[in-house]
This record gives structure tokens, C-alpha cells and sequence, in this order.
């Protein structure tokens, strides 16, 4: 691999953009010497954490007594909030409602309380036990269902979303139907759980190796609990064993701690939680009570509509109000809705605090979109797919009147007709329903459903200060590349797409680019790599900072050989001055000597968008990604298990950086999607203690709940309406709701026991029980 | 018969020799690897033997004399059990020069790692199927992954990388298989006989030499806890961090006798899921499928059916089943052996008719007649690798008329205990069996059972799926059209 013979004839350099190179650790991944945080070589002397978590959900701290814990074998220290140096609060705005240690009371159970650091880590554990805390229960807030929207604490302000006069147009529909929809949440069960080692430097520096999507955050975090400036530490990452947003706020606990600790011991410390901990301590994708109220014509054309996502929040703000604000932003899916009036309503509750979840609230308003068409279908007696595409917003180019969103953005891009189209046709819906048809019709058991759902999904942070990145490239005297981004690996094949961005640019082999963890200390001030944006956002800066010094190595070659500078041409790992070729490693080697500068800082910040929270109203994303899905399920109706024999899902995302990435996100995506809409199910019980707190009792899907035949296709012919990073289209949240076609294939199952007649008002997770009881209730109404 | 005591444990590990003296009861092969031995591409995913990222091999003789290699949990397996085995890390898998091996090699190539924190996992997963199966079906593939997740890929390219391994080389080709015969000649030079004895007090731990040994060993210390799979003491362990004083039992090869005589499979209690299956699926088709929704691969190459009945739970999958099947177990104390019931071993949540001292050491399970039908139904969130919501299993005799003769169910999830339905049964028995009858039973099932609301499934689900689980069977024994449950995999 360290020898590189570059080839000077090549036509196309190997790995540059648009080809399906295999992810850059895949080699390190199977061999088991790709290094996560846990694996790190420990300093000398490294101390380990556990965590004393709360056994109650909510409550005064009467007394807590740590004496047992302080004497257990192998203990050094053990840390409480008097202990954190700065500010007791990892709070993601600030908000301070999110102390690192709770301080006299506690707000969900597995809250941490105080963390032990001993010799081991399973001293530490064992240690953690001894605690003997009084607790003065109060009043606990737990299950969102029961509450009232309207005078409930919310956690922060939350949004309302309104355009032209939803009252006025319900009122005047012909049809109008009310309901409410249960959605549960989704723990991201990422395979490595929470972890960092933080090692004391000298005077206020602290070098945090921490499992984080926010490298950035957590250094400011930890920045804040530890009272020093930012420039006191430095947070890398090289990859992360899995994030899906669990590790965008929520690394910042484990990160504060490490870090805490070893200043004040002056000796490495690692925080590694087990899963249960991690499962009870950290946050996850919120569930949601969703009211609606449409009205619609007798075709099924949706006139009006009124929503509310009241959302569990947990104890603290998080990243509540913007999860809520997306769920709002995505609450049309990819329909138009002539009248809308929305809003959000983030509810406090003593659980533990949700956070960001691939697709960060979208999917759940995609959600109450999909619901409501069943509504207008089953009422106007028509398939939902005929009420989808009566909806659509109008397609790109067409000069008309449906195509602008609650939050006034003009959908400029939209290619979801012809992509459902297209699935209809190769995955054979019409046929497919009449087959289904018949075979129910003979079955009494077992009763198959089919379903078709599109996606769109909006690209950018709404919060337009993150929609900004950076990145830092060096060349090397011998032409190889040195590549960093504020972008973090999470699996998803960054670095990889960054760095064939790089390669292209300076035409030359991939291999030639090395792909380096993330750190502070190279890019400053970056976003969390969340909201889909990685690629778009890193690799835009990375082709910026190859691009200055490509244009310093054209100056100099036009000047060295006195040629325009039209005439130097970068070729596959050479350069064309004028008639003369020479390498690139020669080229930047001549460079050196002359004295250019072989390294640039790069930077790209979205442009276009702009977004007024307090106005509702806004360009909020720079560009939308669409996608369909169209799955079979067969169910049993004496139990509700199910089966998902067949999905076939047609995905856009642009010109594509990676294909085999891109579809590796897809069927991911649709999986874990999938899994959050029927056998994840979080399940507190009555005290506030989650029940499903490990892989045995919350059941992510396994290999075998995959589509028995699973058919997943780009859109060949589309590329990015804006000039995004070679026209290509992010993809790491948009195939996750693919999922509902799973959830709206069992409803159709569902609904055949009552002759298609009655909306199953299915919710999710539409577990077997939750498929049988409404089969049950349906039977129930269909007898009267 | 005295037995000679060795308190040093030997194994190997990859290439080389190990042998520790100083091995705690509780201690963990994950983390003995990760922590002592710095081989850190093992990973800890859960700890509870769910999530397969810490799945090695582990090689032990066979009571034949063979050599089987197995995906085992790390995380839940006790070094002290090793004693006697050659355990496989991923770091063992690939060349010494750094050249893949094909299940790895055909990961890569299939994009069947994103995150890569399962990956090593997954390829210790397949390198035990690929050694036992080189062209799997997809649904040998998918039995074989149950316990691995993976929460990038949505395993789509992983299954065609299995698919694929063998395009990458021959299993002829492979360390293992090629040096099977000396691994065998070591790993015979490591069994001296002895009894392993480490630690003392509440500190020790035993590896008995064999049976009679643990038979004495274990009347000797009443209180010590019997380790045959640790598929659930381990969980003691890394969640409960409960203090234990092991015996390990899992190579005892006495406890592995499997025999079929006058209509009777009988077998030993260390006698592994794994182990069963082939027996058992032949001779009662409707056990295959159900051990395969049993834990995962790992769990079921390490946990035993003796222990699923031997810890009392009232969700363990075997009882119910073997309960319907009349199975009985013989119970051993010193040289002292009873044979009970099983359904009379179950007495009440915990409780279980096992003096101190005594030992489950053999199960027998007659096999019902050709005339006979038998089925169980396992009801379960996600269908496989999970914990039970509802079990029923159902045996059934018709007498020529097509009465009831005889007919047996019993539930596990509906009680404190696996339970038949003795009121259901009641209704059913010298009734003619058609729907009519079965719809009269099911509204006695209130009375046999009040089960409980809880993370799995609520009380009026279990109740709901209990009766419709006999009509299930009542459908499937008397239709032969339309089929009356869902099914991933055609019927064989």
C-alpha cells in the first residue's frame, strides 16, 4: 500500500468521483485492527469510570451517601456535580438544564448522580453499587399520551407553522376527519456504545478521544464543565462504531466526565458505559402524539389540515425544539396542503432527554403525513396510492400553484412523480394488488398488504450558522495528500466521499489521499456531522482548500514554463503544461522548491437558504432528496406476526459520489427504518424505568426480518438542482422513512379482515401485538 | 475414586499455549482478551450475549474425538469453561502476512461493513458457518447470523458476501480444517484427567474431571452455581455483577450421551441446542424450528437444554414443549438418581423440585407415534433471537372417530411456571375435534391462566394469542389449504 507507482497514462484516475470505490476501513473492519476509542493503546496508569444513576424518575436528593462506594476496592475518587469545575451543564444551547451530575434533584431515572473512578473498570462498576441514596419522590411525568398538549410544560418554545386559513378550509371541506396517532420512539443501538478517554496535558490541556458525531460540541462542552477556554482541548476522533445522531449531544456526558476526572487525578481516564447504562442514560429518537385534523374533497384532494406533534422531550430542552421543528418541516411529506395550520409542542417529562435521530423528527412528520392519506383513502374508498399521487406537490418545470410548503419555501425540484412512477412500474403494484387481492380472498389466516410511500426529504440545518465547514489539506513533497475535514465517520463512508472529492480534484489516486481523524485542533468551530449534510458541507470545503492549491501549483507551472495558465491541465496523476507533461509528484516537488505553499485551510457555507423561526417562513433547505418505497407483508391474523416478503425501493441521490455507498446508506436506512417502525419498542413501566434497556428485550432487526426479496435502485437520471458537490444529493437521512412502506404494507394487511372499509389506524411500532389488537378492533366495527 | 487436582487452566488461544494460574470465578474471556491480552478486535457490544460483536470460535474435542469449532459469545463465556479448547479470535483469521481470508475477503469486496464495530463478529460468525456449510443456503446464512446485529447495513451486502465466500476459497484450504489433526493431538495432550481447582472460599471455582466427580463435587458444595452454556449465569455476572462459585460442566462429555431407544430420545443435560437439534428434529420435526428461535447461533452452540430447564424460568422455550411431549428428567445427588415428570420439576416462581446438592443430569422425551400431532408455537416480537412472549406447545391423539383420545398443552409466558392448560384440555378431551370444540376450549383458557402486562407483550395479548394459538393447531392438524401462519422460509 506505501508504495505507489502512480500510472501516467491512466485515462481516469482510480477512485475519483462518481465511482463505487469499497469504504476506505473495510480491510481494517474485517481483520479487527480498525481502531475504535475502547482499543486505543491506554496511557500508563489509565483510570476507568461507572456511573450512579438515579432509581427513581423523579426526586429531591435527601441525602447521598458515597462513603461504601469511596472505600470499595480499587476506588480513587469518586466525582459528584461539586466536583465539576466550570459549569455544571453539558446543556447543547446553553440552556443550562442539563447538568454533567445531577445537583439536589434528579429528573428521570438513569440519571447520572455521581461516577466512581477506579483502578478497573469493573471495580468501578461494583463500586457504583454501594451508593446509599434517600430520594423524596415527587410526581412523575412520564408517557406524553396522557398529557394536555395545552398546558403541559414544554421544555422550549415551540413552532407553528401556517399558511392560508386552515380553520376556514376545514370548515368548508366536504369531508373532514379527526385523529390522533401513537408514535413511538427509537433507541439508536449503535453498536459501540458511549465511550471516551480523555489524558491530561499540561497547565488547563485535556486531549479527549471520544466517541462523538460533534467533535466541535463536545470540545466546547467539555470546555464549559471544565471552566478553561476552548483552546485548552483538543477532542479527535478517527471513527465511531455507529451514531445515527446518538452521539451528536449525547457523547458530550461521557466526554465532560473523562475529562473532568483526569484533571483533577492528573491521570488518563476512560468513561465506557455498558449497554444497559447506556440505553437508560442517553437519549433517543423522540415518540410522538399526533393530532390531525383534515379536510378533503370527495376525489381525496386534501383542502386543509390542522396538526399537532406534541413530542416527549424528556427532562431537558436537547435538541427538542429543532426535532420538533423538523417533524413540522416534513409534516407534508411530499404533499401539498393548500391551507396548514402546525405546531409543535415539546413536552417535559421525566424520561430521559430525546435527542437527534437520523432523520431528527422528519420521519415522524412523514409519518403524520402518511397517516392522514390513509385517512382520506379509506374514506373516500380509493387506494392510498391514488390519494399520494393526487397530492403530489407539482413536479419540476411545471408552472403551478401546488408547490409551495408550510414554511412558504417554493419546492423547485420535485421528481417524486416520476420516481413512483417508475417503482409502480418495475415493481409491479397493479398486478401485484390484484394478486394479493385474490390471495386473500382465499387465505382466512393469513392476509398479505401492500403499500407505496414517497419520501421528500429537505436538506440543510435549519440552524443557518451550522450549514458552514472547513477542512485542511496538505500535499507532500512526494505528492501524497494529507486530508482532514470537520466531518466525523460514523460508517457512512465520509472520509471516503471527501477524499475521492480531493482526488478528483487534483486528479490523482485515490490511494494517494490519507484520510486522518477528526480533531479540533486541524478544523476549528465545525458542525456536528448530522443533518445528511457531511458530504455536501466537507466535501465542498475540502474541493475548496485542494482548489487553492491547485491554483497555486497552475501559477506556478504557467509561469515556470510561460504558458497561460489554460494550458495547465491536471491529467490523471499528471499535469499537461503547454506540450509537456509531467507528474503531479514531480510538479509538486518543483513546487516545494520554488517555494509555493502545499497546504490551504478550505470552507463552504450553504448558500441560498435563510429560515425565521418566529415568522414560520423561510428558504430552510437548500435543496430536497426523494425516494420511494413499495413493500409486500404477509400477516397472521390469529397473532400478528408478520412477514416482509418483498420490498423494491427506487432512491435519489443526485449524481452519486459513491453508488455502492449511497445503496449501502439505503438498505441500512430502510432497515433501521423499518425496525423503528415495527419491532423497536421502548417500554416504561409504571415507576419511569425503561424495561428495554439491552438487546434482549428491545429488538432492533436482525438479517432474517430483511425483505425475503429486497430490489433497491438509484435514479440513474437525476442530479442535484443546485450546484452541490458534483450534483449529488446527500443520502444519510433520507432513506430512513422508506421504512413507512412497511408500516403502511401491514395496515393494508390489516385492513383487508374489514374489506378494506375502515382505516386501521395502525401505530408504530406496529409490533405483532399492535398488529393484532388492531385486527381485533377492526373485526369488532366491521360487526358493529 | 480420588481425581487429581491441576489448579492451573490450560487452553490455546490462536497459535500458542496458554496456562493461568490466577483466574477469577467471574472472569470473562472478552475481557481477559481485550484487557490482558490486548487483542482488541474482539468488541463489547451488550455483554449479554445478544449482539454477537464479541463472537470468537472456540474449538473443543467431541466426545467421538473429533474437533468442532463454534461462534461463542465472549462476553459471556467464563475462561474458567475453556479449559481444554483452542479459542479463535479474529486476529487468528487472517495470514500472518496480512492476506485476507475469503470470509473477509468477500466482506470487503461485498461492502458488508460500514461502521465496522459488528464486523469482526460477523466474520467469525460466518467463518464457523463457511467451515461447516461452504455454499450455505440464505436461510442457513440467516439461522447462522441470528445472533449478530448489525445497525448500519440493513445486512443485505453481508449476505451476499456469504453468499460469495466460497468463490474466495476452498474450506480444503483453511488453517483450521488442514491443521485439525494436530490441534486434536494438542488439545488430547491437555486433557490429563484432573479436576481444575482454583481459588478458595467464595473465590473458587471447579472444573470437575467427570460426572461422578461433579456428582461429588457438587454434594460437597450445595450452594456453588452449575455453569453448563453461563448463556444466563453470565448475565449474572456482567449485569448483575453477582458474586459465583462456579462448576463448570460444559466438557463434561459424560453429560453429552445422546441415544434413541424404545421410542425415547434421552440425553445429556450438558447437551447443547446445538448438539440436539439433528436428534431431536429428526425425530420430532416441530423442535428443529423452534431451538432455532432460541438465542442466537452462539447462544445455542453454548447454552444446553438441560440448563433451560435446570434454572427454572417461565419463559424457557424447551419445557413447555417437553412438557407437552410427557418428557421426563432423571435428577442426580451423589451416586443417588431420581426420575421425576417434568411438568412435576416446575412447582413455583424459582421453586423447583431440586434438593441442594442434586443435579439435572439426563431429560428424556418420548416420541410421539406417527398418528400423533404435535406442534409448538413460539410468539415473539421479532421472530427470532428473542425472549418469548407466549409459547404454546400441543400434543395431540385422535381415536378413530375422530374424538379426543389424548391431548397435551402446556404454555410457557401465561404463569410463574410453564403450565399445561389443564382446564382447556378438560374441554377438549373426548370431544370430537372441529372448530366448534376448539372454540368451546378456547374460552377456558381464563381459567388455567391471568398472565402478567410486561415489556414483551401485555396480559390480553398473551391471553388473546394463547387461544388462538389452538386454533392454530386445530386448523393446521385438519386443513391442508391456505397456510395458517407466516413463514420466512418455504416448508422443507
Amino acid at each position: 500500500m506505501n508504495k505507489h507507482t502512480p500510472d501516467l497514462k491512466a485515462e481516469k484516475i482510480a477512485g475519483g468521483v462518481h465511482s463505487s470505490v469499497r469504504h476506505d476501513s473495510a480491510h481494517k473492519h474485517v481483520a479487527g485492527t480498525a481502531v475504535y476509542i475502547d482499543d486505543i493503546t491506554e496511557p500508563a496508569g489509565t483510570l476507568h469510570a461507572g456511573l450512579g444513576l438515579s432509581t427513581v424518575a423523579h426526586g429531591i436528593l435527601k441525602s447521598v451517601d458515597l462513603s461504601a462506594v469511596r472505600a470499595a476496592p480499587g476506588v480513587i475518587d469518586v466525582l459528584t456535580h461539586e466536583d465539576v469545575p466550570g459549569v455544571n451543564d453539558i446543556s447543547p444551547s446553553y440552556m443550562n438544564d442539563d447538568p454533567v451530575l445531577a445537583n439536589g434533584k434528579v429528573e428521570f431515572h438513569g440519571q447520572p448522580i455521581f461516577c466512581v473512578i477506579a483502578e478497573t473498570r469493573e471495580e468501578a462498576r461494583r463500586a457504583a453499587r454501594l451508593a446509599k441514596i434517600e430520594y423524596e419522590e415527587l410526581p412523575a411525568d412520564i408517557d406524553i399520551w396522557d398529557l394536555d398538549v395545552k398546558t403541559h410544560r414544554q421544555v422550549v418554545t415551540p413552532l407553528t407553522l401556517k399558511r392560508g386559513d386552515a380553520a376556514a378550509a376545514l370548515e368548508s371541506a366536504p369531508r373532514r376527519i379527526k385523529g390522533r396517532m401513537r408514535l413511538g420512539g427509537q433507541d439508536h443501538f449503535y453498536l459501540e456504545g458511549q465511550v471516551s478517554l480523555a489524558v491530561p496535558g499540561e497547565d488547563d490541556e485535556v486531549l479527549v478521544y471520544c466517541s462523538t458525531q460533534g467533535p466541535s460540541e463536545t470540545q466546547h462542552m467539555v470546555a464549559h464543565a471544565l471552566g478553561v477556554p476552548s483552546h485548552a482541548v483538543t477532542v479527535e476522533v478517527r471513527r465511531m462504531g455507529g451514531g445515527f445522531g446518538g452521539k451528536e449531544t449525547q457523547a458530550n456526558q461521557c466526554a465532560a466526565l473523562a475529562a473532568i476526572a483526569a484533571k483533577k487525578l492528573n491521570r488518563a481516564v476512560k468513561v465506557r458505559l455498558d449497554r444497559d447504562e447506556d440505553m437508560a442514560a442517553t437519549g433517543k429518537r423522540h415518540d410522538f402524539a399526533i393530532d390531525y385534523d383534515v379536510g378533503f374533497d370527495d376525489e381525496g384532494r386534501i383542502l386543509g389540515i390542522d396538526y399537532t406533534f406534541a413530542l416527549r422531550a424528556g427532562f431537558s430542552a436537547d435538541l427538542s425544539g429543532p426535532v420538533g421543528d423538523r417533524a413540522l418541516f416534513h409534516c407534508d411529506n411530499a404533499y401539498f396542503f393548500p391551507h396548514v395550520h402546525a405546531k409543535s409542542a415539546p413536552l417535559y417529562t421525566n424520561t430521559v432527554s430525546n435527542t437527534a435521530f437520523r432523520g431528527f423528527g422528519g420521519p415522524q412528520g412523514m409519518v403524520g403525513a402518511e397517516r392522514v392519506i390513509d385517512e382520506v383513502a379509506f374514506a373516500v374508498g380509493k387506494d392510498p396510492l391514488d390519494i399520494r399521487k393526487l397530492n403530489f406537490y407539482d413536479a419540476m418545470g411545471v408552472e403551478g400553484t401546488r408547490n409551495v410548503t408550510p414554511y412558504h419555501q417554493k419546492v423547485e425540484d420535485c421528481i417524486i412523480q416520476r420516481i413512483v412512477a417508475e417503482l409502480e412500474e418495475s415493481a409491479d403494484y397493479a398486478g401485484r394488488r390484484k394478486a394479493i387481492a385474490e390471495f386473500n380472498a382465499k387465505s382466512r389466516i393469513v392476509k398479505r398488504g401492500l403499500a407505496l410511500t414517497p419520501v421528500k426529504f429537505g436538506i440543510s440545518f435549519t440552524k443557518t450558522e451550522s450549514n458552514q465547514a472547513g477542512a485542511l489539506v496538505h500535499v507532500y513533497t512526494d505528492g501524497s495528500v494529507h486530508m482532514n475535514h470537520g466531518g466525523t465517520e460514523m460508517g457512512q463512508g465520509l472520509h471516503l466521499k471527501v477524499a475521492q472529492v480531493v482526488a478528483e480534484e487534483f486528479q490523482i489516486d485515490l490511494d494517494r489521499v490519507k484520510i486522518t481523524a477528526t480533531t479540533t485542533a486541524k478544523v476549528p468551530n465545525t458542525s456536528p456531522t448530522a443533518a445528511s449534510s457531511g458530504a455536501d458541507l466537507n466535501g465542498m470545503a475540502a474541493q475548496d482548500a485542494a482548489r487553492q492549491i491547485k491554483d497555486r501549483l497552475i501559477d506556478f507551472a504557467a509561469e515556470t514554463h510561460q504558458v497561460p495558465r489554460e494550458q495547465v491541465v491536471f491529467l490523471p496523476n499528471r499535469v499537461r503544461i503547454g506540450n509537456a507533461e509531467i507528474s503531479f509528484n514531480d510538479l509538486v516537488k518543483k513546487a516545494y522548491m520554488a517555494r509555493v505553499q502545499l497546504s490551504a485551510a478550505g470552507f463552504y457555507k450553504t448558500p441560498k437558504i435563510h429560515w425565521d423561526r418566529s415568522k414560520g417562513r423561510g428558504h430552510a433547505f437548500y435543496y430536497y432528496a426523494y425516494g420511494a418505497a413499495c413493500s409486500e407483508v404477509s400477516v397472521d391474523t390469529l397473532t400478528g406476526e408478520y412477514v416482509v416478503e418483498r420490498t423494491d425501493i427506487l432512491h435519489d441521490t443526485g449524481r452519486s459520489l459513491n453508488r455502492i455507498i449511497d445503496i449501502g446508506q439505503i438498505e441500512g436506512g430502510f432497515i433501521q427504518g423499518m425496525g423503528w417502525l415495527t419491532t423497536e419498542e421502548l417500554w416504561w413501566d409504571g415507576k419511569g424505568r425503561l424495561r428495554t434497556h439491552a438487546p434482549s428485550t428491545y429488538k432492533i432487526p436482525l438479517a432474517s426480518d430483511r425483505p425475503k426479496i429486497f430490489n433497491v435502485a438509484l435514479t440513474d437520471w437525476s442530479e442535484a438542482y443546485e450546484p452541490t458537490i458534483h450534483r449529488s444529493k446527500a443520502v444519510g437521512e433520507p432513506p430512513l422513512p422508506l421504512g413507512l412502506a412497511v408500516l403502511h404494507a401491514l395496515s393494508d394487511a390489516v385492513a383487508s379482515v374489514a374489506d378494506h372499509k375502515i382505516c386501521p389506524r395502525l401505530d408504530a411500532p406496529a409490533t405483532p401485538e399492535c398488529v393484532l389488537m388492531a385486527i381485533e378492533r377492526l373485526k369488532a366495527q366491521k360487526k358493529g | 475414586m480420588p481425581v487429581e487436582i491441576r489448579s492451573e487452566l490450560r487452553f490455546i488461544l490462536n497459535g500458542r499455549d496458554v496456562a493461568l494460574r490466577d483466574v477469577a470465578p467471574d472472569h470473562t474471556l472478552l475481557d481477559w482478551l481485550r484487557l490482558s491480552r490486548l487483542l482488541k478486535g474482539t468488541k463489547e457490544g451488550c455483554a449479554e450475549g445478544d449482539c454477537g460483536a464479541c463472537t470468537v470460535l472456540v474449538g473443543r474435542l467431541t466426545p467421538s474425538g473429533g474437533l468442532v469449532y463454534e461462534g461463542v459469545n465472549a462476553c459471556i463465556r467464563f475462561l474458567g469453561s475453556l479449559d481444554g479448547c483452542h479459542v479463535v479470535t479474529v486476529e487468528h483469521v487472517a495470514a500472518s502476512d496480512g492476506h485476507l481470508h475469503p470470509v473477509q475477503q468477500a466482506m470487503v469486496d461485498y461492502h458488508g461493513s460500514q461502521c465496522g464495530f459488528c464486523t469482526p463478529g460477523f466474520v467469525m460468525s460466518l467463518y464457523a458457518l463457511w467451515m461447516q456449510s461452504p455454499n450455505p443456503s440464505d436461510q442457513q446464512i440467516e439461522t447462522a447470523l441470528q445472533g449478530n446485529l448489525c445497525r448500519c447495513t440493513g445486512y443485505e451486502p453481508i449476505l451476499r458476501a456469504a453468499r460469495a465466500i466460497s468463490s474466495y476459497g476452498n474450506t480444503d484450504k483453511d488453517p483450521l480444517l488442514t491443521e485439525r489433526a494436530t490441534m486434536i493431538a494438542r488439545l488430547k495432550a491437555l486433557r490429563d484427567g484432573a479436576r481444575v481447582e482454583i481459588g478458595e472460599g467464595k473465590h473458587r471455582w471447579i472444573v470437575p474431571a467427570n460426572l461422578d466427580d461433579f456428582a461429588a463435587v457438587l454434594e460437597a458444595s450445595p450452594t456453588a452455581t452449575v455453569v453448563a452454556g453461563s448463556t444466563d449465569v453470565g448475565l449474572w455476572v456482567t449485569k448483575h455483577m453477582r458474586a459465583i462459585t462456579p462448576v463448570f460442566i460444559a466438557g463434561l462429555d459424560e453429560l453429552k450421551a445422546i441415544s434413541v431407544q424404545d421410542g425415547v430420545v434421552s440425553f445429556g443435560a450438558g447437551v447443547t441446542y446445538s448438539e440436539a437439534i439433528a436428534t431431536l428434529s429428526h425425530h420430532i420435526p416441530a423442535l428443529g424450528p423452534l431451538i432455532t428461535r432460541i438465542g442466537g447461533q452462539q447462544v445455542r452452540n453454548m447454552g444446553t437444554i438441560g440448563g433451560n430447564i435446570a434454572n427454572g424460568s417461565p419463559i424457557g422455550d424447551t419445557p413447555p414443549a417437553l412438557i407437552a411431549l410427557d418428557a421426563s428428567l432423571t435428577l442426580r445427588k451423589g451416586a443417588e438418581r431420581r426420575t421425576i415428570r417434568l411438568e412435576d420439576y416446575f412447582i413455583a416462581y424459582g421453586k423447583q423440585d431440586r434438593q441442594p446438592g442434586e443435579f439435572v443430569e439426563a431429560v428424556q422425551v418420548p416420541i410421539p407415534a406417527a398418528t400423533e400431532k404435535f406442534a409448538v408455537y413460539k410468539v415473539t416480537k421479532r421472530r427470532d433471537e428473542d425472549i418469548t412472549a407466549t409459547l404454546g406447545a400441543f400434543r395431540l391423539v385422535l381415536a378413530d372417530d375422530g374424538r379426543v383420545a389424548e391431548i397435551r398443552i402446556a404454555y410457557g409466558g401465561m404463569a410463574a411456571t410453564p403450565k399445561r392448560a389443564a382446564a382447556v384440555e378438560a374441554a377438549l378431551l373426548g370431544q370430537p375435534w372441529t372448530e366448534a370444540t376448539v372454540e368451546a376450549a378456547m374460552e377456558k383458557y381464563a381459567e388455567d391462566f391471568s398472565p402478567l402486562t410486561d415489556m414483551r407483550a401485555t396480559a390480553d395479548y398473551r391471553a388473546l394469542v394463547a387461544k388462538n394459538l389452538l386454533l392454530r393447531f386445530y386448523m393446521e392438524t385438519t386443513s391442508s389449504e391456505a397456510p395458517v401462519q407466516v413463514s420466512r422460509y418455504e416448508a422443507a
